[in-house]
């Protein structure tokens, strides 16, 4: 039989005023109609490019060197420009990521939607205008026909995406590549997505090929999974068996280092140490020897065929492993070559509060709107983006507290105002029963030094034009610790402590992976040895296999500091793993709150509950069994959100009486708290929790 | 240098498994090596140098730098003295490019006019470029209504025709290089605040300028660490555009009579000279001196496009 797209041998180089980089090399896949393939892999892997030689796409400088790709039977390399172009977007269609500069901002979306009907169909224009809305009304798009003239800034980032989809549907193509198509999306509105993708390929019976860096997102989808590392595929297995008896040292390992949210948060996670080679200069034997733990001098010599016993489940490896790791290796023990750890992870177990032993952060009734003005010069106030109301929370020494919730829910908000960069409207925050920031001048500096902060983009966070050393230096040069003598020795000092070689002083933030900055961001927060460090977001931008590096490495270095921390992430999984106690936010209101296992075991309000269900888990057993969307709908505005409890709106349980009044907070256990009005468990009866504010 | 830096993670490794597993490296440090990559600097040297048009304009500078700096050395003409017999004489052996009307020597003129371009040109553009950076940088930072005073006093000046307040200051100052510099530098500061301004006012949402502010930094310590260090390439590509402006602003003025005070002259009293013997057909007076001025224009404003293509990581070729 015909495969809908076959891509054989393929190889890719583009070229580069002093050096060819190889994206692409010798890559075989093959998708038939109605049939979900998974291309997993890092950044830099390949993936996108891979899927960009297929349509003829490649950025100047890139051209196809070897292989083929069959379309129907039909050859596609070497084809002329005007034959590729009548099949890109007509019979080959891509979802690309980063859907707001995807989309011609100047266009109004139905213009977008029938561009490519007009343009291969010869539709005119009210035809195609009309396909629009059919397409629009398919991507789930409410009333299509009114959002027609609507422009891509007007609609929020779910819905831009399913204009996206709805262009590449319109000419109902039979192959759709998605490259990372719920990337840039929050889990509620992943889940959407996703799902519409699965209902629209069995409808119209399109080969899809998802493109991504999340196991979790093509284990419940993908028929086939091909693992790329390095512009190989290094593995390509039917879904159930890779996950269940992968083959390759590389596939195994990127699935040990997902956080999981079953996981013992105790135990260190498993990682791969490194980082992935330069796809200019490639190693010439096995391209992952380098970080693998198995290799040998045959791996760095040689590089491993792709075969297999069975031809469909094939790999490339000298020294294959059996399965995923937990199955073959015991679980090694905290390690005690550290005792302090093992002691400080024991204290830090969630205490009681006793009562008269005041937290060290106190979050008081804060408050924190930010004007939203209109007019150019008369700066009136016509409303405001309610970012943080009324949120209270406390964290004790040592302790580490997480905030988790989607996008725009106002928990970096939150997170400014703890350190000070924001002012809070209204509302209290002490730290040792001192309220820091009303403080001036010299001690104001001073206090500063406990409350410190490790930023979400690993890019924009060191000073691009300082070196390490003096990037390092700068918070005790400026609160003026110590001789240049000791400031040297403490800079050395956290730099091993991070991990990093000495050399690394003398070089420039961009010389460095992500990873390795986010090292040096976390070096210089401790620089000052704060009391609670706030780090927000501090792995979403990491790859899979560099986050579960800096995920341990946040943990041991917090228990070797013994400072509190307040983790701030939009993955429910890393803030479990880092966190003793979990804070759930929802449009400027914490909902939850409670310790992280509590929570998750047990989740007492409607959205902790359709967040813990929505995120996509690396096991394709757990994934296909989901069968409904948790949370529907998308996040209200902030600038004027729901009356009564703010989740109403998307909560399946919500009656007359959550539009009316605000749920108070309610007690279900141990310092564990949530405001809801249909909680999912019996709340205490007779506690109204003590700090029934938020 | 890495023995160092391993030393805590093997000993954190060594109870886990053989080695790569749970965080623990292979070899070397934990954080993976650092590759090291020709610095930003020096990739924007590379990409300058790639640029033909760039390197000649570059030359072309160098040349003239030479020419009027050190060429009086070389050539020895008379630009001082009044020799009413040698007035306007064509080119020939003893003037390589002939005698003016004061019967001065074109050739030598050039040279002393070329220093005065350069050094007016330097001058002012440092001048414009310090005043500008600064009150750009201090603008974006402070930001809100004091920004909104600050640029708004720049929209007035701006609108103010400039040229004609520097022909009323330049009368009632006597023209010497540093007064003519100091009136451009007081003008042409204010495009190079705009451009300050608007560049410090994405800086200072990046997180480092947070990261500082975490720290505890002063704002003068955030406006002389990071802002103008990072705000510098923009501002290094500017003061080219802004020498040879200040060059030709130069050369207005002397056209119109209100030049540089004798001895010192400009390419622009030059060409305000020759202008009465236009039809008398001394060639020599006019395009020797204006292919000069053209040219040192244009190489400045080469030099200054490749700056841009070179620093700007956004346009650079990889």
């Amino acid at each position: 039989m015909e495969n809908a797209l076959r891509v054989t041998n393929l190889s890719t180089e583009i070229q580069l005023s002093r050096s060819t980089v190889h994206p692409v090399g010798n890559v075989d896949l093959a998708i038939d109609e109605g049939e979900t393939l998974g291309l997993v892999g890092e950044s830099g892997s390949g993936k996108t490019l891979l899927a960009l030689s297929i349509l003829g796409l490649l950025p100047n400088g890139g051209h196809i060197t070897g292989g083929s790709i069959r379309f129907n039977g039909r050859e596609l390399v070497g084809l002329s420009e005007p034959d590729l172009r009548r099949i890109r977007g007509n019979d080959i269609a891509m979802i690309f990521q980063d859907s707001l500069s995807s989309l011609n901002p100047t266009k109004s979306i139905g213009e977008q939607v029938a561009e490519p009907v007009r343009l291969h169909r010869g539709a005119s224009r009210r035809e195609a205008l009309a396909r629009a809305v059919e397409v629009l009304d398919m991507v789930g798009l409410p009333h299509p026909k009114e959002h027609l003239g609507d422009f891509p800034h007007q609609l929020s980032g779910g819905m831009r995406q399913r204009v996206m989809i709805a262009i590449a549907l319109s000419c109902e193509p039979r192959v759709l590549l998605a490259d990372e198509p719920t990337t840039a999306l929050d889990v509620t509105i992943q889940a959407q997505i996703l799902r519409l993708l699965d209902d629209l390929e069995q409808r119209l019976g399109m080969a899809t090929l998802l493109v991504t860096h999340d196991m979790g997102v093509v284990a419940g989808r993908a028929k086939r999974i091909n693992v790329m590392y390095a512009g190989r595929i290094v593995e390509s297995a039917p879904t159930e068996e890779l996950f269940r008896a992968m083959r390759h040292p590389y596939t195994q390992a990127l699935l040990g280092s997902i956080p999981r949210l079953e996981q013992d948060a105790r135990l260190p996670l498993l990682s791969i140490p490194g980082m992935p080679p330069d796809l200019t200069e490639l190693p010439s034997g096995c391209r992952f020897a380098a970080r693998c733990r198995y290799a040998t001098d045959q791996c760095r010599a040689q590089e491993p065929p792709l075969t297999g016993d069975d031809p469909n489940h094939v790999f490339s490896c000298w020294n294959p492993v059996d399965g995923p790791v937990s199955a073959q290796a015991p679980v090694p023990a905290p390690t005690p070559a550290r005792p302090n750890i093992a002691v400080v992870q024991e204290a830090r177990q969630p205490a009681p509060p006793a009562d008269g032993s005041s937290p060290l952060l106190e979050v008081v009734d804060v408050v924190r709107e930010y004007p939203v003005t209109s007019g150019a010069i008369l700066k009136r106030q016509v409303s405001s983006v309610k970012a943080v109301s009324n949120i209270s929370l406390d964290v004790r020494a040592g302790e580490s507290f997480g905030l988790v919730g989607e996008s725009g829910c106002g928990k970096t908000s939150l997170g400014k105002l703890i350190v000070g960069i924001e002012q809070p409207d209204h509302g209290h925050i002490r730290l040792n029963g001192r309220e820091v920031f009303r403080l001036r001048g010299g001690a104001l500096k001073r206090a500063r030094r406990d409350l410190q902060m490790m930023f979400q983009d690993p890019y924009g966070s060191l000073d691009p034009r300082m070196r390490v050393n003096a990037i390092l230096r700068e918070p005790m040069q400026i609160q003026g610790i110590g001789s240049g003598r000791e400031q040297d020795e403490r800079v050395r000092t956290l730099l091993d402590q991070v991990g990093l070689p000495l050399n690394a002083l003398e070089r420039y933030p961009h010389e460095f992976s992500g990873g390795q900055r986010q090292r040096i961001a976390l070096a210089r927060a401790l620089m000052l040895e704060p009391k609670v460090m706030v780090a927000d977001e501090p792995v979403s931008a990491l790859d899979v296999s560099i986050r579960s590096q800096v995920l341990n490495l946040m943990k041991r270095l917090q228990a070797e500091h013994q400072m509190a921390s307040i983790v701030i992430s939009h993955d429910l999984a890393v803030v479990k793993y880092l966190a003793d106690r979990i804070g759930v936010m929802y449009l400027g209101k914490i909902v939850e709150v409670g310790a992280a296992e509590d929570v998750y075991r047990r989740p007492a309000h409607p959205y902790t509950d359709g967040l813990i269900k929505t995120i996509p888990v690396p096991d394709p057993w757990i994934e296909r069994k989901k069968t409904d969307v948790a949370v529907h709908g998308e996040l209200p505005s902030a600038t004027d959100p729901p009356s009564g409890c703010r989740f109403r709106t998307r909560c399946p349980r919500a009656q007359a009486i959550c539009a009316e009044a605000e749920p108070p907070l309610q007690r279900f256990g141990l310092n564990h708290e949530a405001s809801c009005h249909f909680p999912l468990r019996q709340p205490e009866p007779g506690h109204q929790a003590a700090s029934a504010t938020g | 240098m890495t023995e160092n830096a391993g030393s805590t993670s093997t000993a954190h490794a060594s109870t886990a498994l053989p080695g790569g597993l749970y965080g623990s490296p292979l070899d070397g440090p934990e954080g993976g090596e650092v590759q090291v990559i020709s610095s930003g600097w020096r990739l924007a040297v590379r990409e300058f140098a790639d640029n033909r048009l760039a390197v000649v304009g570059l030359a072309v500078l160098l040349f003239f730098l030479a020419f009027c700096f050190l060429g009086p050395l070389v050539y020895h003409g008379n630009a001082t003295n009044a020799d009413v017999l040698n007035a306007n004489l064509p080119p020939s052996g003893a003037h390589l490019l002939g005698t003016d009307e004061q019967g001065f020597d074109e050739l030598a003129n050039i040279m002393v006019g070329g220093q005065s371009a350069f050094e007016i040109g330097f001058f002012a553009s440092a001048v414009a470029i310090v005043v500008g950076t600064l009150y750009g940088a201090v603008a974006g930072l402070v930001g809100g209504f004091v920004d909104g005073v600050m640029m708004r006093f720049v929209d007035v000046l701006l609108a103010i025709p400039f040229l004609f307040i520097v022909l009323v200051l330049s009368t009632k100052y006597t023209g010497t290089v540093v007064s003519i510099s100091l009136v451009l530098g007081c003008f042409s500061w204010l495009i190079p605040s705009r451009l300050v301004r608007g560049e410090v006012l994405s800086l200072r949402t990046r997180d480092f300028v947070l990261a500082a502010r975490v720290m505890g930094s002063s704002r003068t310590r955030i406006v002389y660490r990071h802002l103008i260090p990072n705000a510098l390439s923009v501002t290094i590509v500017n003061v080219t555009f802004l020498i040879a402006d200040s060059i030709l602003v130069l050369s207005y003025l002397g056209f119109l009579g209100f030049g540089l005070q004798f001895p010192a002259t400009s390419w622009g009293d030059m060409l305000g000279g020759a202008q009465a013997y236009m039809s008398n057909g001394y060639w020599w007076l006019v395009y020797p001196v204006g292919a000069c001025l053209v040219v040192v224009v244009l190489a400045f404003n080469l030099v200054g496009d490749a700056l841009r293509d070179a620093l700007d990581v956004r346009l650079r070729r990889r």
